[in-house]
């Protein structure tokens, strides 16, 4: 299977899905003329024009609460968030419009609008450029967060997203842009609600999305050399978030992890400690563990942002403890 | 005037009336205890919404505010399925989901009340691309009030929709009250519409309490956006008749002051001034116009009456497709 880079599987995927479909187009800061910061829409505009690739003013309320009313008025909007951070400025727009709309209505419309929301520490961008938001979308009813952890995933996830009638929230870590991995040709669908189960194992499950995922892995053939076969499901989509697949596993290796790179307070780890807790109590043979930051915005300088950063030595080492 | 049609002429009656009638029996049933949660009246700012729907097509779009029943009738809307919707009815427009501050009627091109004040703007702006995105001459009209013209959506959406050239309109009904603070209070400027200057469009001001002057001006802004000449800023100046919400006390203002912009400015007597005295209706033909009225609103509240709540597996329904 070729390789492909994440930030190109995403710019494959709205390429398929804007050919396919005209109703398909996507506005956002800086994509047409520059093609986005982390030139993921390069080309765009030269394929579909800019009428359908608009560079938008610097207007982030503006930006989704048009991508609402469009979606209203039968088009199926892409619009970028530019840095996930940004979301904070067009929350009404996001809680109040685009999650509510169709509810409040008795289901009178549809709301196929995707927010591409680039997230995660990268390069010391600081407090208000490397957040990992997603947890504050899990709590509103009405929205789909999908958060892939590799080119395969951002490929399928994408055109899953952008199929979806409903309002779908779209993080893609800054760090996993230039992220090579397989994808396969042509039409490629990853189902928006269902986890992967990326490594079998017997001794523990470790939860994760993101680029963490992907330190989890590496934590995951570290630990296999060291005896304790984890289990490591990739979630995907956080809203809704698979209990089925990580109960599963559970009922199988008893010891619960959950790994992200947001503050861990009130983060999607969170829910899936207290769903575990819940309902799968009998089955745990040890305390939840969760990583995350700890609670304290992204710092600016080197030698501190690493210390919020959670590293695959600490996910080998909080394993070792579950399993001992 | 000359030019207008009975047609136009019957509709501005006929919508008028229906949209006193039916929040005359909404303040009625909410003060009986009969309807759930809060309604805010339109009352002495029928003109508006009436002058400027009567130039719009049923694609065209609108959304509206926490005060919509006006513009929701207005753009064609049955008052039945309003009326059941506001008594939390599952026969209603939103299956009793939405109820006064959130009534939709999208086979109008009604793209919703809002709860929140100044949201609708950036969602007309939307509806509006997508006309031309998809090449289209439908327009797209956003109704506001004074005191959402100070929200930083106003700003963001005009902007937008200006320099793209959308074919929207926005729509100022400025009723002198944001809420409960005299608009003059809270922002430094008399006119609204001069703002329209800041983003390269035409700001207009019209009596808001003349349906004939509204219609006319909005007539001109319709033609404008439709044509791709882009958005238009109309200011219609009108006073709040009732208070914020049914069972406001008014403790920040005079019964006088009411009392006297309604016996003076009544958009609804203004109406039938001009209208007889320009033959273009007689006192007969709102007689009847008046009955008819009065009938289907009495049906409307017996449909509502009559309506089952909805049921508990009805929770869930609609959330996500």
């Amino acid at each position: 299977m070729r390789e492909i880079s994440f930030s190109e599987a995403t710019l494959e995927a709205m390429k398929e899905e804007m050919e396919r479909d005209e109703k398909v187009f996507i506005m956002g800061e800086d994509i047409a003329r520059q093609g986005g910061i982390f030139g993921q829409f390069r080309g765009l505009p030269q394929l579909f024009g800019t009428e359908r690739v608009r560079d938008t003013p610097i207007t982030e309320t503006a930006i989704v609460g048009a991508g609402v009313g469009a979606a209203m008025a039968g088009m199926r909007p892409v619009v970028d968030m530019h840095f996930a951070d940004f979301l904070g400025v067009a929350m009404d727009e996001v809680f109040n419009q685009m999650a509510k709309i169709r509810y409040m209505f008795g289901g009178q419309t549809t709301m196929p609008l995707v927010l591409r929301a680039p997230d995660g520490i990268a390069r010391s961008a600081a407090a208000q450029h490397s957040q990992s938001i997603e947890a504050w979308f899990l709590h509103v009813p009405g929205l789909k967060v999908v958060i892939p952890s590799n080119p395969a995933d951002a490929k399928g996830l994408l055109k899953s997203a952008i199929r979806d009638d409903n309002p779908v929230i779209y993080f893609e870590h800054k760090g996993l842009f230039p992220m090579k991995g397989k994808v396969p040709d042509g039409e490629h669908f990853v189902p928006i609600g269902k986890a992967d189960v990326a490594k079998e194992g017997t001794d523990l499950t470790i939860v994760s999305y993101s680029l963490m995922m992907n330190r989890v892995k590496e934590a995951g053939k570290i630990l296999e050399d060291k005896g304790i076969k984890a289990e490591l499901i990739d979630l995907r989509t956080i809203s809704p978030i698979d209990k089925e697949t990580i109960f599963e596993s559970l009922a199988k290796t008893k010891k619960l992890m959950v790994v992200h790179e947001a503050v861990k307070i009130g983060g999607v780890g969170a829910e899936i400690a207290a769903m575990a807790a819940e309902e799968m109590l009998d089955y745990l043979d040890a305390p939840i563990k969760r990583l995350g930051a700890p609670f304290v915005p992204v710092p600016f300088s080197p030698a501190l942002e690493k210390l919020v950063k959670i590293q695959t030595d600490d996910i080998v080492q909080a394993a070792e403890e579950l399993c001992r | 005037m000359d030019k207008l049609n009975s047609k136009v002429v019957k509709y501005f009656y006929t919508t008028m009336i229906r949209i006193r009638k039916f929040e005359e029996t909404i303040n009625e049933y909410f003060l009986k205890g009969e309807i759930p949660g809060f309604v805010h009246l339109y009352i002495g700012e029928e003109a508006i919404g009436t002058g400027v729907c009567a130039n719009l097509r049923d694609t065209d779009f609108i959304t509206s505010t926490h005060r919509g029943h006006g513009h929701t009738i207005a753009k064609g809307a049955k008052v039945k399925y309003m009326m059941a919707e506001i008594f939390g009815k599952r026969t209603g427009y939103c299956k009793g989901k939405g109820g006064s501050m959130h009534i939709a009627d999208f086979s109008v091109g009604m793209l919703g009340a809002n709860g929140v004040v100044g949201g609708g703007y950036t969602l007309a702006t939307g509806a509006a691309l997508a006309s031309k995105l998809q090449n289209k001459d439908n327009v797209s009209v956003c109704f506001f009030s004074d005191g959402a013209s100070n929200r930083g959506t106003f700003h963001e959406a005009i902007n937008m929709a200006a320099a793209w050239k959308l074919p929207a309109i926005f729509v100022c009904e400025n009723n002198q009250w944001a809420s409960t603070t005299p608009y003059r209070t809270t922002t430094a400027i008399e006119n609204i519409a001069d703002r329209a200057i800041g983003y390269g469009i035409p700001g207009v001001i019209v009596d808001g309490n003349d349906v004939f002057e509204v219609y006319k001006e909005a007539e001109k802004a319709v033609d404008r956006a439709r044509s791709g000449g882009g958005p238009t800023l109309i200011e219609a100046k009108t006073y709040r008749i009732k208070g914020h919400f049914v069972g406001d006390p008014e403790m920040y203002r005079t019964k006088e002051e009411v009392k006297k912009v309604m016996e003076e400015n009544d958009p609804i007597a203004r109406f039938k001034e001009k209208a007889t005295e320009k033959g273009l209706m007689t006192e007969k033909e709102m007689q009847e116009i008046d009955k008819k009225i009065e009938k289907e609103i009495n049906e409307a509240l017996k449909f509502a009456s009559e309506s089952p709540s909805p049921e508990p597996e009805e929770l869930y329904q609609d959330l996500y497709v």
